[in-house]
């Protein structure tokens, strides 16, 4: 029996603005506990709130992004219960009318390009933080993150597996950096997943029930978290068991899902408009301006990489995966002397390698866009082969300053005094006579053996493409 | 409209408000009536009227985003039954 997998994302996206959503309070990450919540953070009677006007922006901003209706007029609406860490005993959120409805993503599958339906995004306020830990049987409250603007972007059940939804949260979280709406640090829970996930047979017409799964903090962690519910809910089924709606926890110490305890009033939240908040307008000058202003989006950038660079699709979703990538590229290729595919490759293998080997993110690379441009320069003008590239490479990695100046201070330059290898060449041929022999006798594939000679005796300087051409006219003239 | 004592008993945990016994019947009747009063409106002709969120007619006053709010933890936190290295404590929420 082969199972359908279908499956939808929640993302909780938190905005990058300077204060909370309803109060003057600071949004910092990492103060000390409390410091950062004002009396209308932590609920004290008689306070109102006000709304962030910025965060109203942010939310219509991904909504044009994405395609999606901007609802004019959208309204607040309170989500009623009690829980320590929500002051008030209701969150400030939107129900009926969401600021954003409908739009869609594209992701890149190994089928091709597959659309996935927004069925809407909403602002709300965001919870405070429990800590459960060290507080001799008791929950310590910290209240600082509480009223901090959240985006709460729903997808359609629209994905059919762990790989098109992680495909998924990768395109969001790109775009929702190149909007500058969010900053999408996963680590502090700014860009934070819950997932539904639902079984049936294929051709199946409705949905299998499903289970919510909540705590999935990275990337690797979401794919991992669907698998093991996936697999867990079809030995189920074929047990001939029944899947229980329920919320399921991510462990990944323990790498299973566990079900939370079983709150059976835990979806009985009673929203209702809040009278202390109008609805929200969004003017149509506001929406002009949001448009004049959008940066370029992911998959434009991903179109004009292809078609301005020659790139293959696979390396141009690569370098367009991240805004700093993308940056880094373009700023690196100003300096490469139009090394377009080269630039890119250097990019995608070399030094993706070191930054994945020495755990470094992109924008701390050693490495600048300028340091890897010139050093792609230095291979085309054929200075350095490829090969001695990759030892500049770790050169200036290690600090040891730009591509010219480890060229300088290693004599790494390529030998293209073609008289000078020919001398090498002779004294290899004179070296190897027996290979030498079995070129002539027409082994050519031995060849190589005797290119890797002449390329040891001159460390690796000399152009390999030059010193094959001067071994062939040596030996088969 | 009728409601149950179980309806009853439910909402008030919702709300966690508790309810003594013997108040479940005036409850139960108070709360009918309300329910009764809604059941009337429910009759009346709305069609074309757009449902309204606020009863005033009027949109969301909006601030710039600026931090205008100081610490004031400790003043807070006079009022807190218990804190510890500047947390509200509250019993243990999780198993």
């Amino acid at each position: 029996m082969t199972w359908e997998i279908v499956i939808g994302l929640e993302v909780h996206a938190q905005l990058m603005t300077h204060s909370k959503i309803f109060s003057g309070a600071s949004t910092a990450y990492g103060a000390q506990p409390n410091t950062q919540a004002c009396a209308v953070d932590v609920g004290l009677p008689g306070v109102l709130p006000v709304m962030n006007r910025e965060a109203a922006l942010m939310a219509a901003r991904f909504g044009l992004a994405v395609g999606a209706t901007i609802n004019r007029v959208s309204v607040f609406a309170r989500k009623n219960y009690f829980y320590p860490d929500l002051p008030k005993g209701y969150q400030i959120s939107q129900f009926e009318i969401p600021v954003v409805s409908g739009g869609t993503l594209e992701i890149h599958t190994p089928e091709g390009e597959k659309t996935i339906r927004i069925t809407r995004a909403h602002l709300e306020e965001d919870a405070g933080k429990s800590l459960h830990e060290q507080f001799h049987g008791m929950t310590g409250i910290d209240l600082n993150r509480a009223g901090t603007p959240l985006l709460e972007i729903v997808s359609e059940p629209d994905m059919r597996s762990p790989a098109e939804a992680v495909a998924y949260l990768r395109k969001l979280h790109s775009l929702v950096r190149t909007l500058e709406i969010c900053d999408g640090n996963m680590q502090e829970g700014s860009f934070r997943c819950d997932a539904n996930i639902s079984i049936r047979r294929h051709g199946d017409k409705t949905l299998g029930t499903r289970t919510e799964l909540k705590n999935i903090n990275s990337f690797r962690f979401v794919e991992r978290a669907l698998h093991h519910e996936i697999e867990r809910q079809i030995a189920v089924v074929e047990d001939g068991g029944d899947i229980i709606q329920e919320t399921r926890l991510y462990d990944p110490e323990r790498d299973q899902t566990r079900s939370m305890r079983s709150k059976e009033e835990a979806h009985d939240y009673r929203y209702f408009p809040d009278p202390d908040l109008p609805p929200l307008v969004i003017s149509e000058a506001d929406l002009e301006q949001l448009r004049d202003e959008l940066p370029e989006l992911p998959d434009a950038r991903l179109a004009r990489f292809i078609s301005d660079y020659d790139l293959g699709a696979d390396e141009a979703v690569q370098l367009t995966s991240q805004k700093e990538i993308a940056d880094y590229y373009e700023n690196a290729v100003t300096k490469a002397d139009g090394e377009t595919r080269l630039t890119a490759n250097w990019i995608n293998g070399e030094l993706m390698a070191w930054l994945n080997r020495c755990n470094t993110a992109f924008t701390d690379s050693p490495v600048s866009p300028t340091m890897l441009g010139q050093l792609v320069k230095r291979i085309q003008d054929k200075t350095i082969s490829g090969k001695i590239a990759k030892e500049v490479f770790q050169a200036m990695w290690n600090g040891e300053g730009s591509a010219d100046d480890v060229i300088a201070s290693r004599s790494l330059t390529q030998i293209t005094d073609s008289s000078a290898i020919e001398q090498v060449v002779s004294d290899v041929i004179a070296r190897f006579p027996d290979q030498s022999e079995q070129i002539r006798a027409g082994q050519e594939k031995v060849i190589g053996f005797l290119v890797g000679q002449v390329m040891k005796a001159t460390s690796g300087k000399a152009n390999p493409q030059a010193v094959n051409d001067i071994l062939k006219k040596q030996l088969l003239n | 409209m009728s409601i149950s004592k179980k309806d009853v008993e439910h909402v008030a945990h919702l709300a966690r408000i508790r309810v003594a016994p013997d108040e479940l019947t005036r409850y139960q009747e108070g709360l009918a009536n309300i329910l009764e009063l809604m059941a009337q409106m429910q009759d009346c002709n709305t069609d074309g009227v757009e449902p309204m969120a606020h009863p005033q007619d009027i949109a969301l006053r909006l601030r710039e985003d600026r931090v205008t709010e100081i610490n004031e933890r400790s003043s807070f936190q006079k009022g807190a039954p218990l804190v510890e290295d500047g947390l509200y404590l509250v019993p243990r929420v999780i198993e």
